[in-house]
């Protein structure tokens, strides 16, 4: 019985990577740059739900709509203000670094103005957990909402993707930037866009994040990004079902290592089948081969 | 075209880095009190004989104002200041009144020693830090080296004063986990306990080694033992779910109230509820922003603060900080509030004066903080020993209604 | 013309010891006349350090051309075995002699840890090579965290639990505390030392660089099939850079174990957060200039200390001038507009 039940919570927690990791590998996907600062997105998007519905006192979906908004705003102006013009620099490098600066300010910039005092989370979710088994077993309503979402959100940016006329321009700037300018596409605007979009997602993750682990601060969305990274590589980075595969597999081993090996060398464990599986599949689960060319 | 580059950006960067040194000259930033004859600029020299500003002591702090550890920094810093202003605005000590500095040191072993450079290097005479642990261990070596005299409101380690120049407010780890063993088993509160605690924290896994080994004279059980780390702490379920298994009617939780808060969330999201006890960590946890404190029903602390008290000094104490600084104040403020007022009164019993180098000052404040009896927040009748332990009672409370209720 | 060219390299390189031995002389002079601040002084051996890791990390990113985000992870093993060992023969042996063991211990198993990672790990490329560093660097330190060695009359002990599961003799020591860290490493590092290893760092990389082995090395970072194809052991010279790069950083580690009294791995001082760090300086200063390397090194390192007296703001505006700086070095069109200006400022004409 135990074993559901840690089957259960590696499950919940891998949904929440799961959704991170969809942001991540959109933006990998299209580009081509570790975001590190994703991470914090989150943050703010947690802070943004945090002031509206517990400061302000509005209604939790209020909250969630104006997070989205921030986030997707914020998102695109750090595009555009740090990401863009390092967008043709010599070394990849560059913007990775960019990234760090990034990451470092809005972590600063939360700490001046929330303080670093934790703030106790109001969870959004409104369900009640969900009991099995004479009580043995309970599902909380986060991770029932969690897991639908990660599957709303993996199937709507699928169709996205391959539907539409903006997916496909998507797809063919990852494919290949000058060829899709020279096809007419608005190469900067479809990369703007896909960071609109992993940055709405970033802050829906931030309001799952928080309502399931309630507590925020602002390094809260630091260790998870992190997670939700190697839980994008691991399912293959810029696989949209990659990273939703990854991030609950991630979760599960994170869980069972854990419950079974040792709590301390959670992280060593999960690190350690990461490395497994890239040396067996180089691109990750779902990741495509590319051949290399001469 | 390459190379006009890099001159260029090593120009660019060292006219940033100029141009930011010179502006922090005069930006001492709010944390000293109004001094009324300008500090001395000079640096200091080798065998720290400076004297301070004529008329004032200079005392240093040292904690973590930014990153992840900056909560317990922050507090350690407004609390040592609303200390200084009262001190101040009652004539100082000696009647020479303070001036309060405090450097960031981002829990970092290295940045620590950096910022207490940078304090020797403004005139500082006695130190008041460091705040955590592993910082406090690793300056301390640089204060016996120096003989410069070191209190530390919450360093916690066994190690911390390890030299005969270094005291501390808090109790040491060992002595709160046995305690807290021995309060468990006379009162005879569970036989099968838990245990969740931090094992890449000291703090944590100090209180833990201790408790395990004190448990062993006790009549109760260790069920179950499990750590998480400072990179995995978010998820407690597996923790849980084993104390769970093991049948343990209580969990004791020698970490902060921070993970702590989130432990009883999810605790009662499984439907588990044990008796929780912890240590003065988990001070702080019914003033989490917008915490539910109704989960925190029932849990248990030796803290030897209490922001909810109801003696004057600690009323006073809270109301003034809630004043100045918008939040309750928590354990580690009440620690350097109290460490302020420990140098006051083993300064006045020294008799020590501003133009005093910081080794007289140092050789005076070791003798007299042996001699002080004082009243703080985090206990009556206070004393300490020349090791540098504090003598004082823990207080069992319990939290009831949302406030803390004497046991 | 080939002539020419060696002599211009080394030139280059000479140059950068005597940076290098400048900056010692004029510290000397400073020290000597007492004109330097607690705070600089006590900084010093930091900034050796930094160098040190700077300049090997840039031999694992600049010259052969793989991103590591696990750099710390080699520091990390250095600093440990290099304080176990300092520990376990305090009092045994002279210092200095002990010092360079420890010096020499931490080379050498940061070096094996680099071999045994790097066989694995150099197989990846690009970006999944970066997070398999980074892997590394975090299970390093998380083991590192559950580690506990004691020593009685009995011989070491050794779990991987907690202290109690040593099951020492009442006179026994722990030595390695988990998360404890080790506690009370000698102080035995210097300024006058960490220059001199990082001379030696400075010798070996740049010997390298220019030697045969270093030009394959480089062969293989800018087209790896025709590096191959002309029949260079890709593996054997991946190795090689790799493993130099992790003992030099195992030095570096040892230096910092031996400066500090207390040796914790927290995430601050050897997480992703230092390897990205270490990072930082590699891509500032240059990515394979290792002058470049030692200057931007200096210069971070200094910056947030120097920031000191804006407090609360401190680390925000570390971060606005990490962001301004990479967007003035990097952007081809700031680097256009540089050159632009370089170009016309002798007309007096302000050129976009």
């Amino acid at each position: 019985m135990s074993f559901i039940s840690y089957l259960i919570n590696g499950i919940s927690l891998g949904s929440v990577y799961a959704i991170i990791a969809l942001g991540y590998t959109m933006v990998y996907g299209i580009a081509k740059m570790l975001n590190f600062a994703h991470g914090d997105v989150i943050m703010v998007g947690g802070f943004a739900v945090f002031t509206i519905v517990s400061t302000l006192g509005l209604p939790p979906v209020l909250g969630i709509l104006a997070a989205v908004v921030i986030c997707t705003a914020l998102g695109m102006l750090i595009e555009r203000v740090a990401y863009k013009p390092l967008r043709n620099a010599s070394s990849p490098l560059a913007v990775l670094i960019t990234a760090i600066g990034v990451s470092y300010l809005l972590q600063n910039v939360a700490l001046l103005i929330f303080g670093a005092n934790t703030k106790s989370f109001t969870s959004v979710v409104t369900i009640s957990p969900l009991k099995l088994a004479d009580g043995q077993l309970i599902i909380s309503g986060e991770t029932i909402v969690t897991i639908i979402t990660g599957i709303v959100i993996m199937v709507c940016l699928t169709l996205f993707v391959h539907k539409s006329k903006a997916g496909q321009a998507m797809l063919a700037v990852s494919e290949d930037k000058g060829a899709a300018q020279l096809m007419g596409i608005n190469v900067n605007g479809t990369i703007a866009l896909t960071f609109a979009i992993g940055s709405a997602l970033a802050a829906v993750a931030g309001v799952l994040l928080c309502s399931a682990y309630p507590s925020l601060t602002p390094y809260t969305g630091a260790m998870p990004g992190i997670k939700a990274f190697v839980a994008a590589v691991f399912g293959g980075i810029g696989s949209i079902p990659g990273a939703m595969i990854g991030g609950i597999l991630l979760g599960i081993i994170e869980i069972l290592g854990k419950a079974y090996i040792s709590s301390q060398m959670a992280d060593a464990i999960v690190f350690a089948v990461l490395i497994v599986v890239l040396l067996v599949k180089p691109t990750g689960i779902l990741g495509k081969n590319i051949q290399e060319k001469v | 075209m390459k190379k006009f580059n890099k001159v260029m950006s090593v120009v660019m960067a060292s006219a940033m880095t100029a141009a930011l040194f010179a502006g922090c000259g005069n930006a001492d930033a709010g944390t000293q009190t109004a001094d009324s004859a300008p500090a001395a600029e000079e640096a200091a020299s080798e065998t720290g004989g400076d004297t301070a500003a004529a008329g004032a002591f200079k005392i240093g702090g040292i904690g973590p104002t930014t990153g992840s550890a900056a909560v317990y920094g922050l507090a350690v810093q407004n609390a040592a200041q609303l200390a200084v202003d009262e001190i101040n605005a009652a004539g100082g000590i000696n009647g020479v009144p303070i001036e309060f500095k405090f450097e960031d040191d981002e829990c970092d072993a290295e940045k620590s020693v950096n910022a207490y450079n940078t304090l020797k290097d403004w005139g500082m005479q006695m130190l008041m830090g460091t705040v955590t642990s592993g910082c406090s261990i690793a300056v301390a070596e640089n204060t016996a080296e120096d003989n410069m005299f070191q209190l530390t409101p919450s360093g916690s380690a066994v190690d911390c004063v390890k030299y005969d120049n270094a005291f501390r407010v808090c109790f040491s780890d060992p002595n709160q986990g046995a305690a807290s063993a021995l309060y468990i088993g006379e009162n005879a509160i569970a036989s099968k306990v838990a245990v969740i605690y931090d094992s890449s924290d000291i703090y944590s896994s100090g209180i833990y080694e201790k408790f395990t080994s004190e448990a062993a004279n006790q009549p109760f059980e260790i069920v179950s033992a499990e750590a998480f780390t400072a990179d995995n702490k978010t998820d407690f379920s597996v923790q849980l779910q084993k104390a769970k298994d093991a049948g343990a009617e209580l969990v004791f939780l020698p970490i902060y109230y921070t993970e702590a808060s989130l432990i009883l969330s999810q605790a009662s999201t499984m439907g588990y509820s044990p008796i929780f006890f912890g240590c003065d960590g988990l001070d702080g946890i019914l003033n989490v922003e917008n915490f539910d404190t109704s989960l925190a029903e029932g849990v248990m602390l030796l803290t030897p603060f209490a922001a909810d008290a109801e003696d004057e000094l600690t009323q006073n104490f809270v109301t003034t900080y809630k004043e100045k600084f918008g939040d309750t104040p928590n354990q580690f403020a009440a620690d350097a509030y109290d460490a302020i007022y420990a140098i006051k009164a083993a300064g006045e019993k020294a008799g020590i004066t501003p133009d005093m180098d910081m080794n007289a000052i140092c050789e005076a404040m070791k003798g007299a903080m042996t001699e002080i009896t004082l009243d703080g927040l985090t206990g009556v009748g206070m004393t300490w020993d020349a090791s540098g332990e504090p003598d004082k009672a823990p207080k069992a409370v319990q939290i009831k209604d949302g406030v803390y209720t004497a046991m | 013309m080939k002539k020419m060219k060696i002599a211009k390299t080394t030139k280059n390189n000479l140059i950068t010891y005597l940076i290098v031995l400048f900056a010692y002389l004029a510290v000397q002079v400073l020290l000597a006349t007492g004109n330097i601040s607690s705070l600089m002084k006590g900084l010093l051996v930091p900034l050796c350090i930094y160098v040190m890791l700077a300049i090997s990390l840039n031999l694992t990113v600049g010259i052969l051309g793989e991103l590591s985000l696990g750099h710390a992870g080699f520091m990390c093993v250095g600093a440990f075995s290099g304080a176990f060992f300092s520990k376990c023969m305090d009092g045994a042996m002279p210092d200095g002699l002990r010092f360079f063991a420890a010096l020499l211990i931490g080379a050498a198993v940061a070096g094996i840890f680099g071999i045994l990672i790097g066989i694995p790990v150099l197989r990846l490329k690009g970006d999944y090579l970066a997070i398999v560093t980074l892997a590394f660097g975090e299970i390093i330190k998380n083991l590192v965290n559950v580690l506990y060695i004691g020593k009685d009359k009995n011989g070491f002990h050794f779990s991987m639990k907690d202290s109690i599961s040593l099951h020492l003799d009442p006179e026994g020591q722990v030595i390695i505390n988990g998360a404890q860290g080790i506690t009370g490493t000698p102080h035995d590092a210097s300024f006058t030392i960490g220059i001199i290893l990082i001379f030696i760092s400075l010798l070996i990389i740049l010997n390298l660089i220019n030697s045969r082995d270093g030009r394959a090395i480089m062969s293989i970072r800018d087209n790896r099939i025709a590096a191959e194809s002309i029949g260079i052991n890709i593996t054997k010279y991946k190795l090689m850079a790799f493993s130099i790069s992790a003992s030099i950083a195992g030095v570096a580690g040892v230096l910092y174990a031996h400066n500090l009294s207390t040796l914790t791995a927290l995430p601050k001082n050897f997480g992703y957060n230092m390897s990205i760090m270490i990072l930082v300086f590699v891509v500032l200063g240059g990515i394979g200039n290792i002058r470049g390397s030692i200057i931007s090194a200096v210069i971070l390192t200094l910056l947030p200390e120097l920031l000191r007296g804006l407090s609360d703001y401190r680390m925000l505006i570390y971060a606005i001038v990490l962001i301004a700086m990479m967007l003035l070095n990097w952007s081809p069109k700031a680097i256009e507009w540089k050159e632009g200006l370089k170009r016309y400022s002798k007309k007096e004409k302000g050129v976009k």
